[in-house]
């Protein structure tokens, strides 16, 4: 496992020479969003405890974690997507461009703070109004054909639909039908792009383009993306934090966290000792 | 294993292959014998003047139901701009909105109402509309047959409703839909064409049905000119034809079953299609 992730390591310090080397470099980075103290419960499980991390502004974050570890859940508090289980409660502070969270109107939050689901999820309409979805429910009159065109060449599968947007979204294949869930979160332009293990569903190929599709998409937004892949997300990131039932243990440069991990429990995870 | 034992699972194997079969095709044949049976009095019956001409008095040949056909159609009409609305809102609330509590308890209310013998319903809109108004009506029929059509709007919107996938109710919001737009936007999109066909074969199901109308809308042996009149309908029609001493009644009777099976198969047919067209969630 060390063997195949080190190449790819070498390469993002490689592709990424303004990666800062240490925490001190993160700080002084703009900062899009940042949580801290936050506890978090189901009932009267706590999932999340004292969680303190930042998301840097046009970076990718990766969160990692073995299953169950509340990684999925952290993500999901930062669009407030854990409100829809009643039971849920949270402490502590997250904020979005110096504005805490939970003090604005939950729809205005979620399209500033897109998401894109496990597995892809698109609406039982064509490709057109799925990614018009979005513009159109925001009020958006004019030049959705523009947006649509737009949202689906960043999302990179413009050219394999561009003939047939008036099909059914279904009729494309699953890997095509993530990006295109992609691509209907990007038609919002979203300031914060949230991931929820995006590539779980898909092929190796598949898995790839979306891969390669995020590291280009860091000069349009923000993103966080939680995975169970440690490779995904030393190839993709240039953040990550580690997270052990509840706690976040280390959060570092991606490089860093990888070669010198500061946490034994980080090195015994992406050495494969457990997870 | 003994030979025997084999043989006589094989004949208890074949015994009852061809008893399921056999069974399978008696209920496909009564189906097939009241329709032939239909189709073969009804067709030598039915003609051009059955539906465009008024009854005749007994004793004068010819003469059709046009009033009831048209009868039939404003009841079916009226009912279902009671039932539908009360039926798919109220499937709406319970599947989108309401706590389980709640949510039992009207379930378990409308399936009891769906329960209910039409003939009772006829009496309660009996009691409620022809009453007051110290008339039979064309409303009082309606009322009954839109009654019988709530619990079965309701029932089918709710539960395909439940089965759009969680994952699109979260993909709408996390687009920044309110609860309200993702339920309209993608939610009743998603579900529509199965509540569609409920409705319409709910439609179908009071169609038939003669016992809510025998004493709100009655009956009547000319047009029915204001919704507040007595109205003629297909079903009490084929009742009092049926039940007259006229061979001519009779045959008129079996013309208006044919027109009438003819009607909801039409609604059935139509049902079908729209279940067939658009794009479906896939089941995963």
């Amino acid at each position: 496992m060390e063997a195949s992730t080190k190449p790819s390591l070498s390469l993002n310090i490689a592709t990424n020479p303004g990666a800062p080397g240490a925490r001190e470099g993160f700080a002084s980075l703009p900062m899009r969003m940042t949580v801290s103290k936050l506890n978090f419960f189901y009932g009267a499980k706590q999932i999340l405890f004292d969680i303190n991390v930042g998301v840097a502004e046009k970076k990718v974050t990766a969160l990692i974690g073995p299953s169950g570890c509340g990684k999925s859940t952290l993500l999901r508090i930062l669009n407030r997507m854990h409100e829809t289980v009643s039971t849920s409660r949270l402490e502590g502070d997250i904020l979005l461009d110096g504005q805490n969270i939970l003090a604005q109107d939950v729809t205005a939050l979620r399209r500033r703070v897109g998401m894109v689901f496990q597995r892809p999820n698109p609406f039982p309409k064509s490709i057109f109004d799925n990614v018009a979805y979005g513009p159109r429910i925001n009020g958006a009159k004019d030049s959705i054909a523009d947006v649509v065109e737009k949202s689906l060449r960043h999302a990179a599968l413009w050219e394999e639909v561009k003939d047939q947007l008036h099909k059914s979204a279904y009729d494309l294949s699953g890997g095509q039908q993530q990006r295109l869930c992609i691509a209907r979160a990007l038609a919002v332009e979203p300031e914060v792009l949230l991931l929820d293990e995006p590539c779980s569903a898909l092929d190796p190929i598949s898995t790839a383009k979306v891969e390669e599709l995020l590291v280009d998409l860091k000069n349009l937004t923000t993103i966080v993306i939680v995975t169970h892949n440690m490779q995904q997300a030393a190839r993709v990131s240039d953040f990550t934090a580690f997270i052990l039932t509840g706690q976040m243990i280390e959060f570092s440069p991606t490089p860093h966290l990888f070669t010198t991990p500061g946490d034994p429990r980080t090195e015994a995870y992406i050495t494969g000792r457990f997870g | 294993m003994s030979s025997t034992r084999v043989r006589w699972r094989k004949f208890v194997s074949n015994f009852m292959m061809t008893m399921t079969g056999l069974c399978a095709l008696i209920s496909v044949s009564v189906l097939f014998f009241i329709l032939g049976y239909l189709v073969y009095n009804g067709g030598t019956s039915i003609n051009w003047a059955f539906f465009t001409q008024l009854p005749k008095p007994v004793g004068e040949s010819g003469g059709g139901m046009a009033n009831a056909i048209v009868g039939s159609g404003k009841l079916l009409f009226a009912a279902s701009l009671f039932g539908v609305p009360i039926g798919f809102l109220g499937g709406v609330y319970l599947a989108e909105f309401s706590g389980s509590f709640v949510a039992s308890v009207v379930r378990y209310a409308a399936d009891l109402l769906n329960g209910v013998p039409s003939i009772v319903i006829g009496i309660f809109a009996y009691a409620m509309v022809v009453l007051p108004f110290k008339h039979f009506s064309a409303f009082a029929g309606a009322f009954a047959l839109g009654l019988m059509m709530i619990p079965i709007t309701l029932r089918s919107t709710e539960e395909f409703l439940k089965n759009v996938p969680n994952s699109l109710r979260e993909g709408a919001m996390a687009l920044g839909a309110s609860k309200s737009k993702t339920i309209r936007t993608v939610i009743i999109p998603a579900a529509y064409r199965g509540i569609l066909t409920a409705i319409l074969l709910a439609l179908a199901r009071v169609a038939g049905e003669t016992a809510p109308l025998l004493f709100t809308a009655f009956g009547n042996r000319f047009w029915s000119n204001s919704w507040s009149q007595p109205t003629a309908s297909l079903p009490v029609m084929i009742y009092t034809y049926a039940v007259s001493p006229y061979e001519d009644w009779h045959r008129q009777a079996w013309a208006a079953g044919l027109v009438l099976l003819g009607l909801i198969l039409i609604i059935n047919i139509v049902a079908r299609t729209i279940l067939a067209r658009g794009i479906a969630v896939p089941r995963s």
